[in-house]
């Protein structure tokens, strides 16, 4: 499991700067974040029930629910780009990944509510805030790269289907790559939680 | 791959499964639980939602043995390296010298 190593980085580092990555945490999007989940699942129920429509034989309706996942694989990667775009915006792309732009993010002062600004309590170095922002990026960019690969494969599967490669006897090619895009799903399900919602419950204690 | 074929209404009911705990996990995420039980909150709500995407969607229920013992393997390998290095780095500051 390649994703786990980042899942074991990320618990390491959580346990070690829990501030931190409580206050970075809650800089994310929770509404793009749990929109991006709804449309996620979704797209693994279209996903299913295209498997299940080319195992009767249904090839119109398999194609229109391979072509509803891929639309919806789209929409996660678009709006993963807002986020991305709102993060280079805040200057919060880690180190010096982005070429003159450092990661240098505002940091509010107690009762500033600017939402742009990072709020983080006093004393927590900024450092432990950028790892927060690694570890994001390294993971969600890692899923989104996932993502691009099963939007390709499932192309593929279309135009296959729309050439009536697939039916009752052989559907195999199908069933796989529902598979794959079942597993990214699943990726994703443990990273919202972990990345966007651990630190909600103080957020009334952050500075 | 299995034959067997899992029926639309299954696929409905997990769909509405999983939009209801992803609604859930959200609601439970702004709430303050003693100590780290949030995080405790998170993870269960999580691994159900995983578990209900591998044994439906993913046909695991309707699958043989062979593939259950993958899976098996996969997370054990997984609890190992999750525990061997968390039991380094959580008692590291145990030792007088660094």
């Amino acid at each position: 499991m390649f994703f786990g190593g980042m899942f074991l980085a990320y618990t390491l580092y959580r346990y070690k700067y829990p501030v931190a990555f409580a206050a970075a945490s809650n800089h994310l999007d929770i509404r793009l974040g749990g929109i991006n989940t709804v449309v996620l699942i979704f797209s693994s129920f279209t996903m299913a029930m295209a498997v299940y429509s080319t195992q009767l034989g249904k090839r119109r309706n398999s194609i229109i629910f391979l072509v509803l996942t891929i639309v919806l694989g789209l929409t996660f990667l678009g709006i993963k780009a807002v986020e991305y775009h709102d993060k280079y915006r805040d200057n919060l792309i880690p180190g010096q990944l982005i070429p003159g732009r450092p990661f240098n993010p505002e940091v509010a002062k107690p009762g500033d509510p600017d939402p742009h600004k990072l709020h983080v309590p006093l004393g927590v170095p900024i450092g432990n805030v950028q790892m927060f922002y690694w570890i994001y990026f390294a993971m969600t960019g890692m899923h989104a790269l996932h993502m691009i690969i099963g939007v390709g494969l499932l192309t593929v599967i279309t135009i296959m289907a729309v050439r009536k490669r697939f039916g009752p006897e052989y559907h195999a090619p199908v069933e796989i790559s529902g598979l794959y895009w079942h597993f990214v799903d699943i990726v994703w399900i443990f990273l919202f939680p972990l990345l966007y919602l651990l630190g909600r419950h103080l957020e009334g204690h952050m500075g | 791959m299995s034959e067997h074929i899992v029926y639309p209404r299954v696929y409905i009911t997990i769909f509405l499964v999983l939009m209801a705990s992803t609604g859930l996990t959200v609601v439970s995420a702004f709430r303050d639980f003693p100590g780290p039980l949030n995080a405790v909150v998170a993870l269960t709500i999580a691994v159900v939602k995983a578990t209900f995407v591998v044994l439906y969607f993913m046909h695991v229920r309707y699958s043989p043995r062979l593939i259950w013992l993958v899976i098996a393997a996969a997370l054990f390998w997984l609890a190992i390296m999750f525990a061997l290095t968390i039991s380094d780095y959580s008692t590291r500051s145990w030792l007088p010298i660094t």
